[in-house]
């Protein structure tokens, strides 16, 4: 079971319940940071590193001496990353978003491979038994979806090895990189919390992952704060709230420190126990 | 005017730190300046400026492959050149999972039944609004899209072009979290970035993402801790790093459940009864103004 935890809003504690959920899964478990610009679950499970890979994408390297300037690079090429200007032809490697097409194009075969880096992935080991995998986009690289392909492909590797669960932590927003953290899930979990803004993003997100026909489910953080627009939501549209956080200063001062919520106290250990039990059953009671 | 204008940037790296509930009490008390909500993905500033729409635009941005089944042979050319996965084999032809689609006319150009369309994509809607605070420029990406970078850059050139209309002297910018495209696109051309952080473990790990981002491209940074109550140790720890690497610490602000009571009533927390909690704003907003003077 591919679990991805999801929300519109950042801030709404994506990576609290991912890491929560982590340290109570009693099957063999990959735990995926798929927010590559900011990934901040090994702030909390403190996966000791095995093994870390560079990303890179492929981009064009041209040998001037093959080009005839015939421009035909040039005008496939959707992102302007190579351009013919007179006799000159340049690229513009920072452009590029890897597609391949100005390599098959050309006539001479004067374009080569070259690499441009698109970030880092870390992958380690939690507690013994938590496989970590993150992805941690370079700073100044604008593309996050290659590199979270790559973090996408290792997790369906470290599946394949004891079809172990995956829990991936989504980044924030409804746009491309959202919508490819949660592409391989089974259950999408949004966390919201109950203020305009986390409503008003949640129903985006709703918006956004429903035509994926994958069952969502809701967890309500920072509960008694704000009003109840949320609940009447997930009610009207059928959503299941499977767990809800209060709203305490004491839980926003434990995750200050770095701490795991469902290790706060005995309730809220117990509500993320039930919340794997919840999750387990809608995917069809399989290991229930 | 063009010489004098100064752009701000407020962004965060982690998300829900309080960037848009701050740069809706700055949008109340600057003077003379352009609103511009640069979160296109997830735009909340709406929700406390109510912004009365004068213009609604579409955003076509790059392009959609699609394959006309009628004409497909299924021979798998697009399939096998496809590099982000967004070929769907169905034996007997292919289609195109528009998710997926970078729009790269790869397949378009080498489909030997010449089989596969290329329209344009509409990503979403821009608008020109008039608010309480004057006027704001700002825009909803469709869910799922793409091309937020691009809307980003035309936002910020509707804000500047009307900046130089109104005789404007600043563009105000909430921004999006994380460090990607579209937090890319919405420095370009900023004088300030305003970071706004938390004392957790992420606050501290994603601000010095950001800000080394800010630094990448040349851009003058400040930094407020939000919430700096939380955690006494992370909170000196931002201090410290704030010394080291140069970068203004422009204020502090306490964990305060005013800040949600001034958002359900739609209002920004400098409009809601004189609060500690505002009068520090207010001081912050000052000191932003001092480094954007200079």
């Amino acid at each position: 079971m591919i679990v991805a935890v999801a929300s519109g809003k950042g801030g709404t504690g994506k990576t609290s319940v991912t890491t929560s959920l982590a340290v109570v899964w009693d099957r063999p478990l990959v735990v995926a940071d798929l927010d590559v610009d900011e990934p901040n679950v090994h702030l909390f499970l403190h996966p000791e590193m095995q093994k870390t890979r560079i990303a890179t994408l492929p981009i064009p390297i041209v040998d001037e001496s093959k080009c005839t300037r015939c421009g035909l690079c040039a005008e496939l090429c959707q992102f302007k990353a190579i351009t013919l200007m007179g006799k000159l032809i340049m690229t513009f490697p920072e452009m590029c978003h890897g597609c391949g097409g100005c390599m098959a194009i050309c006539p001479e075969q004067a374009i080569a491979t070259g690499q441009r880096e698109l970030g880092v992935m870390e992958q380690g080991v939690s507690r013994g038994h938590i496989v970590t995998l993150t992805g941690r986009l370079r700073i100044g690289e604008a593309m996050s979806p290659p590199l979270m392909n790559f973090v996408r492909l290792a997790m369906h590797q470290e599946v394949a090895k004891n079809g172990a669960d995956v829990l991936i932590d989504a980044p924030p927003g409804v746009s491309c990189p959202a919508m490819s953290a949660v592409a391989d899930s089974d259950i999408i979990v949004l966390v919201t919390e109950p203020t305009p803004f986390g409503f008003y993003d949640f129903t985006l997100a709703w918006e956004a992952f429903s035509p994926l026909g994958k069952p969502m489910a809701v967890v309500i953080n920072r509960a008694g704060l704000g009003d109840t627009r949320v609940y009447d939501f997930c009610k009207e549209k059928k959503l299941p709230v499977l767990a809800e956080i209060p709203f305490r200063r004491d839980i926003a001062e434990h995750y200050a420190q770095g701490l795991i919520l469902s290790e706060l106290d005995a309730a809220l250990g117990e509500s993320f126990v039930a919340l794997r039990d919840r999750l387990r059953a809608m995917n069809g009671g399989a290991y229930a | 005017m063009g010489e004098l204008m100064r752009e701000v940037v407020i962004i965060s790296g982690k998300g829900g730190t309080g960037k848009t509930s701050l740069t809706a009490a700055f949008a109340h008390l600057a003077q003379n300046k352009v609103i511009c909500d640069l979160d296109v993905d997830a735009p909340d500033l709406h929700l406390l400026l109510a912004p009365r729409v004068l213009e609604e635009h579409a955003f076509i941005s790059g392009h959609i492959a699609i394959i006309d089944q009628d004409r497909c042979t299924g021979c798998g050319t697009c399939l096998e050149m496809c590099r982000f996965g967004a070929v769907i084999d169905q034996q007997a032809t292919c289609s195109i999972n528009p998710l997926e689609c970078e729009g790269c006319k790869v397949c378009v150009t080498f489909c030997p039944e010449q089989a596969i369309a290329f329209p344009d994509r509409h990503c979403g809607t821009w608008y020109k609004s008039q608010t309480r605070f004057g006027p704001m420029v700002h825009a909803q990406l469709f869910p799922g899209q793409e091309n937020s970078g691009r809307l980003v850059s035309l936002l910020k050139k509707e804000a500047r072009l009307e900046a130089e209309k109104i005789g404007a002297d600043l563009v105000l910018c909430d921004g999006s979290p994380g460090i990607g495209c579209p937090v890319i696109s919405s420095l370009s051309q900023a004088h300030l970035a305003v970071i706004v952080t938390e004392p957790t473990p992420s606050g501290v790990h994603d601000l010095q993402r950001v800000a080394q981002l800010c630094e990448h491209f040349r851009i003058q940074v400040a930094v407020i801790i939000n919430k700096y109550d939380l955690n006494l140790g992370h909170s000196q720890k931002i201090t410290q790093l704030c010394q080291d690497r140069g970068y203004t610490l422009v204020g502090q602000l306490p964990h305060d459940p005013v800040v949600t009571e001034a958002m359900i009533q739609g209002k920004a927390v400098t409009e809601v009864e004189t609060t500690n909690f505002a009068d520090q704003v207010r001081t912050i907003w000052e000191a932003i103004t001092r480094l954007i003077e200079k």
